[in-house]
């Protein structure tokens, strides 16, 4: 009794210098801020106001926590973020939590991480209006056993990045699903020290793509139905420019043969359908020990970026190129888009292996690019001699011969010291 | 248990005793933030509207487009302390700085101060770390807003500037979201208080920064400040306004130090290479943003520019700014419309 009048009291006093503990509960449509019924942090239970209730334990997580998600699937209103370091969000697995941001009113993407030595493991994102999940200056994340897509057929209207880790050090996207996105699945982009492995990628515009980016490797991974396979690509005009050293070995890439349908303008767009691998303006890129298969343009092609930069630190040749020991299976019997349009020069397919023949940029000198074909005599290539830019059919001066060619020795194994 | 039921009431006698004196240091400084607003003692009321005691009012050149929102901005230096100028970022203030920015809707917004109200209000506190950002939202009643770390959805109808009725989902961003547009390199840092954005006359009727240096909140004022003009002044050339409102509305995240910088777009006053500032620029991550354009900005025609694409835009993985709007900014968007119709179109290489 006397503890009742106690709290009356106190509550009476409070309410009269204006910082009453108890709200009136004022309904605020549909969050109650400040409010929430998680007990302990690091345990979320399924009920109203979920979303709420797990972006305000995303923000007040202490560091180390772990906020473990039910199963079941759970109606997003807005992107959810993170910027605490250490913290682990771990579902009941994939497809066994389902976060669906289909009635997303807000933000760029489904989760946004901006903090270090994150894990994000075991749930689903679907239909998020932007990127599905994005972590920039996020050091040592990792993206575990997780899906993220968008649901029916590959659609211009559907997010751009699946997982899309950007401007971070020590990368790890493992055991990934992604489909359906307008861009690139997995895409990892200004970053340094990667690994992308055992994932699928499929009904993309680009399955797997690393930008901009150093010391990467994408192994074991299952790649198909996209438009584009594996891309490495380095781009001009960014704070981080320079890609290289990328190992591409293991993966199985076939049947990339579905329609691009990235909207226009953006780089992706101009990747042609039925592209296993693109190399794009990088250095010292190794694709080995890859399976290809049913690729309609090309299994590989390697090509200078093609549009006008006025970036002076950019370079927009691939150089340092090693293509070996992959196995080649009925590629190039279709080619789509600009490499399509060099197709009748070569009687209407093309090769395994084709490479732009770009080795300068406008009047400037030749580059030597070190291209490194270590493949048996059977396996096809061409080089369509173009020489420079712009790209200009009745420039092409297609020839099979492989260039000359130096081994540049090994890449160093990419070890990530947080996921080992 | 008697001795301790007096204690507890003599203790919270004298926490309401020292709320009456003023800005509450050991409120402001706290690790955890109180759950009222009034609990920090900056108003010297309950509704907010009569700042305490050294609380100044100060208002901006040129304010970021929040739904047509009215802002009443106001700022705590702690006694005996200033704010050291800089010329081209933010001040730097000391720790215990409060920036205090409510949010307020009238029914008319041509007529903002009839029967206004207050919506929000948010915090940002230079505690010893580093700046913290706290958002606090108002009850019906006005009389109290409460801490809100999860930032709330508001139905809100109203009738805009240019007369049209207006019913929108008004979004009071989480405490992630503030820092978002707050991000500056691995802290968090104000927005507004830079010289050119507060360089002009100020809620009091004087040039703002010669009376924020007289009331002794500012130190090393210049002679000459820079200058910004009014967006909204079309006696000054087309490309300063609209670079003066991209400088306000987007550089907070587009600059190297923010939230896009991954974008290579620079949006900032001082930014002067084109490609930067989207000029026959690609869009990098721009997906179904790109609105079928190729260029960030393509010279002489803003229909084909990503930047007014985006800007014309309400939907989620479209609109920018990513957050903070649920509206557009029509104003706006016809400003930087025609700054890019009239550039010259012969850079663009078409």
């Amino acid at each position: 009794m006397r503890i009742m009048i106690t709290t009356v009291a106190s509550a009476a006093l409070l309410a009269a210098c204006g910082g009453p503990e108890e709200s009136s509960s004022e309904a605020l449509e549909d969050t109650a801020p400040g409010e929430t019924s998680v007990t302990t942090p690091g345990t979320l239970e399924a009920g109203e106001d979920f979303p709420a209730r797990l972006q305000t334990a995303l923000i007040e997580a202490e560091e180390g926590a772990t906020i473990a998600l039910p199963a079941g699937t759970f109606r997003m209103s807005d992107g959810l973020s993170l910027d605490v370091d250490g913290v682990t969000i771990r579902g009941a697995g994939q497809g066994e939590t389902i976060l669906d941001f289909s009635g997303q009113r807000g933000s760029g993407e489904g989760l946004l991480v901006t903090s270090d030595d994150v894990t994000l493991e075991g749930f689903t994102i679907q239909e998020t209006k932007g990127d599905g999940i994005k972590s920039k200056d996020a050091d040592r994340i990792i993206y575990r056993d997780l899906t993220v897509e968008w649901l029916g057929e590959p659609d211009e209207e559907n997010g751009a990045y699946g997982v899309y880790p950007v401007e971070s050090t020590d990368v790890l996207v493992e055991r990934v699903t992604v489909r359906g996105a307008s861009d690139a699945g997995i895409y990892v982009g200004q970053s340094d020290n990667i690994i992308v492995r055992d994932s699928k990628a499929h009904y993309n515009v680009a399955g797997i793509e690393i930008e901009n980016s150093t010391n990467a490797e994408v192994y074991d991974n299952d790649v198909t139905d996209n438009a584009g396979g594996i891309l490495i690509f380095d781009l001009p005009d960014l704070p981080v420019m320079g890609g290289n050293s990328t190992r591409i070995y293991d993966n199985d890439i076939y049947e990339n043969n579905t329609r691009n349908f990235a909207p226009p303008g953006n780089i992706v767009a101009g990747v042609p359908s039925g592209t296993g691998v693109i190399i794009m303006a990088n250095d010292k890129v190794v694709v080995e020990k890859n399976t290809f298969r049913n690729n309609q343009t090309a299994q590989v092609a390697i090509i200078a970026y093609s549009e006008p930069f006025t970036d002076e630190d950019y370079n927009p040749l691939p150089r340092n190129i090693v293509i070996a020991d992959n196995s080649y299976e009925n590629g190039g019997y279709n080619p789509q888009g600009e490499l399509g349009a060099f197709a009748p020069l070569l009687g209407g397919n093309l090769p395994p292996i084709v490479w732009d023949g770009v080795t300068r940029w406008g009047e400037e000198e030749d580059t030597d690019v070190n291209l490194v074909i270590d493949e048996g005599e059977d396996i096809g290539f061409v080089n369509l001699g173009l020489g420079s830019y712009p790209i200009n059919v009745s420039n092409a001066a297609p020839s099979d011969q492989r260039p000359d060619s130096e081994p540049f020795g090994e890449l160093q194994p990419v070890k990530l010291a947080h996921a080992e | 248990m008697r001795s301790a039921l007096t204690t507890l009431l003599a203790l919270l006698l004298a926490a309401c005793g020292e709320k009456a004196a003023g800005p509450d240091m050991a409120a402001i400084l706290a690790e955890k933030p109180p759950a009222t607003l009034a609990a920090y003692g900056l108003f010297s009321d309950l509704a907010a509207r009569e700042p305490a005691k050294g609380v100044v009012a100060y208002d901006l050149v040129n304010p970021l487009f929040s739904d047509h929102a009215a802002k009443h901005r106001l700022v705590f230096v702690p006694d005996g302390e200033t704010a050291r100028y800089e010329d081209d970022e933010v001040f730097d203030f000391p720790v215990g700085t409060v920036l205090i920015k409510t949010f307020a809707f009238a029914p008319d917004m041509r007529q903002p101060s009839v029967d206004e109200r207050y919506r929000e209000t948010r915090l940002l506190i230079h505690k010893p770390d580093g700046w913290a950002a706290f958002p606090y939202v108002w009850n019906a009643e006005e009389t109290e807003a409460r801490y809100s770390p999860a930032g709330a959805w508001l139905d809100l109808t109203f009738t805009d500037p240019q007369g049209n009725a207006i019913q929108t989902e008004y979004r009071v961003p989480n405490q992630n979201q503030c820092k978002t547009c707050h991000q500056l390199g691995d802290a968090i840092a104000p927005i507004g208080p830079k010289a050119r954005n507060l360089n002009h006359e100020g809620p009091y009727g004087h040039a703002q920064l010669a009376d924020w240096s007289a009331r002794g909140i500012l130190s090393g004022l210049p002679d000459a400040p820079p200058t910004v003009p009014d967006s909204s002044d079309e006696t000054a050339s087309l490309e300063d306004r609209a670079r003066a409102y991209l400088d306000v509305n987007c550089a907070h995240c587009h600059r190297l130090e923010g939230s896009a910088s991954n974008s290579g777009l620079f949006l900032g006053w001082s930014v002067d290479e084109p490609t930067k500032l989207g000029i026959g620029k690609h869009p990098t991550a721009a997906g179904r943003g790109s609105g079928n354009a190729v260029f960030v900005i393509e010279p002489g025609r803003p229909d084909r520019s990503i930047l007014t694409y985006r800007m014309d835009s309400t939907e989620a993985g479209i609109a920018m700014p990513e957050l903070g709007r649920s509206l557009i900014d029509a104003d706006g968007v016809a400003l930087v419309r025609a700054w890019i119709a009239g550039m010259e179109t012969a850079a663009s290489g078409d």
